[in-house]
């Protein structure tokens, strides 16, 4: 892990000389993390991934975080490595989610008015091609859509599956067990 | 309590000498069976016992229920407890259903070790699907049989909501001794002896949950909701064991 003061190096060269994409950083539990701006992610993973003294090559994951009831509500959290510098960083783009409402948020836009668009952010296939499995299992279980994937389509779930199972919205399922405490409150079979 | 004992018994596909002198007395006859000089009344006895009271059907069943082929088929951890009663220490060879068959078209036992994903549920129906006649099926361990601790959306509830399942074993896993027991009443349920549930073997049919009077602030409708389940369960007891006496 780079230590907190080369964290703060790594932010400024890339707000200075690269893209001003840093919206903040921050550094705990011995883990350096860099809160950026979706739109310019492909910049900055290509300037962190082929600057001379960053050289973070290897992206070890790509994953998807739902923040509900946070603003903004999704990250795509981006693990990479460096070799060189023998250091792992993790990216975090914090993504806002299309299908609120914006005069009251934390609640679904309705369907007409865009409710069911997704979040989009631009694909790092072209970067990192091991992303490409990473990316479908984040459209998968959060419906965040990578702009310019080569095959963007669920890779666990059914194909025909509806709905984004690992948002914090989407219901559990499941059905509920008759015990003897609740026996009254959960429907019967024979009833 | 005690008739009824007896006529389970009776129910025995071969019958089973009551008492170890009976037992020692049928030795003795089937010795002098083998030698020769067996006759009269002692040899239509024997013929009565062991033979003429075998129809083709119970032989059939009972080489149906002592050469079983388990498909090769792991779903989960418990598939971990399901290997390794082929083991010695487990030796599911006793019962002969030693022989695990990797293809389902040889196979005529399913054991559903582990939880059912709902991608997998259709690929399991396939295989069951293929799976020849006389088939049964083990949902073994809680997943299998409810979904256990995955309440969740990628498991299926129950296999049983797309496929038979003959016997759950309850478990989480359960140990490899549970299986084979699991195993032995699924053996006696192919011989047409179903072993009975405790609530008949101990007279306590419509003491279930589900069947009992209701208590405390009910209301007079849910006590009467609660004594049609509880006649129902009765009736429904009277009729299994219709069935089989």
């Amino acid at each position: 892990m780079p230590d907190a003061p080369g964290l703060e190096l790594i932010a400024q060269d890339l707000n200075e000389t690269a893209t001003s994409s840093v919206l903040g950083t921050y550094h705990e539990h011995g883990q350096a993390c860099l809160i950026v701006d979706p739109e310019r992610i492909l910049d900055l993973l290509r300037w962190l991934r082929d600057t001379p003294g960053q050289e973070y090559r290897f992206l070890s994951s790509l994953h998807g975080v739902d923040y509900l009831p946070a603003e903004p509500r999704f990250g795509v959290v981006y693990e990479l490595l460096s070799m060189p510098r023998v250091e792992r960083l993790r990216v975090r783009a914090a993504l806002a989610d299309p299908g609120e409402d914006p005069s009251e948020p934390g609640r679904p836009r309705s369907r007409r008015r865009g409710g069911d668009r997704l979040p989009e952010i631009d694909s790092c296939v072209s970067l990192f091609p091991t992303a490409e499995f990473h990316e479908r299992e984040v459209y998968d279980f959060f419906g965040i859509v990578f702009r310019g994937h080569p095959d963007l389509r669920r890779i666990l779930m059914p194909e025909d599956y509806v709905g984004w199972p690992q948002r914090r919205d989407f219901p559990v399922g499941g059905e509920p067990v008759i015990f003897t405490h609740n026996e009254r409150e959960v429907p019967r079979w024979y009833e | 309590m005690e008739i009824k004992r007896e006529k389970l018994r009776a129910l025995s596909p071969l019958e089973e000498p009551r008492s170890p002198a009976e037992l020692r007395v049928r030795q003795l006859r089937a010795r002098d069976l083998l030698r020769g000089d067996l006759e009269g009344p002692a040899l239509e006895r024997h013929v009565t016992e062991s033979v003429l009271t075998t129809t083709l059907d119970r032989a059939t069943r009972w080489g149906r229920a002592n050469s079983i082929f388990p498909a090769t088929f792991g779903l989960a951890c418990c598939a971990i407890e399901m290997m390794s009663i082929v083991s010695p220490r487990y030796d599911i060879a006793r019962f002969g259903a030693e022989n695990m068959r990797a293809s389902p078209r040889q196979a005529d036992m399913l054991i559903l070790s582990g939880r059912v994903a709902i991608k997998m549920a259709p690929v399991i129906r396939r295989l069951y699907d293929q799976m020849l006649e006389p088939k049964w099926v083990i949902a073994m361990g809680a997943c299998s049989s409810s979904g256990g601790m995955f309440a969740n959306y990628a498991v299926v509830q129950g296999a049983d909501k797309f496929m038979p399942v003959d016997i759950h074993v309850p478990g989480c896993p359960p140990r490899p001794e549970a299986l084979v027991y699991g195993f032995n009443k699924l053996q006696r349920m192919i011989l047409g002896n179903p072993e009975p549930g405790w609530r008949r073997r101990y007279n306590a049919i419509g003491t279930e949950e589900w069947a009992r009077p209701a208590t405390g602030s009910a209301s007079s409708e849910e006590a009467e909701a609660y004594a049609a389940a509880r006649e129902l369960s009765v009736a429904h007891d009277a009729e299994l064991a219709g069935e089989t006496g």
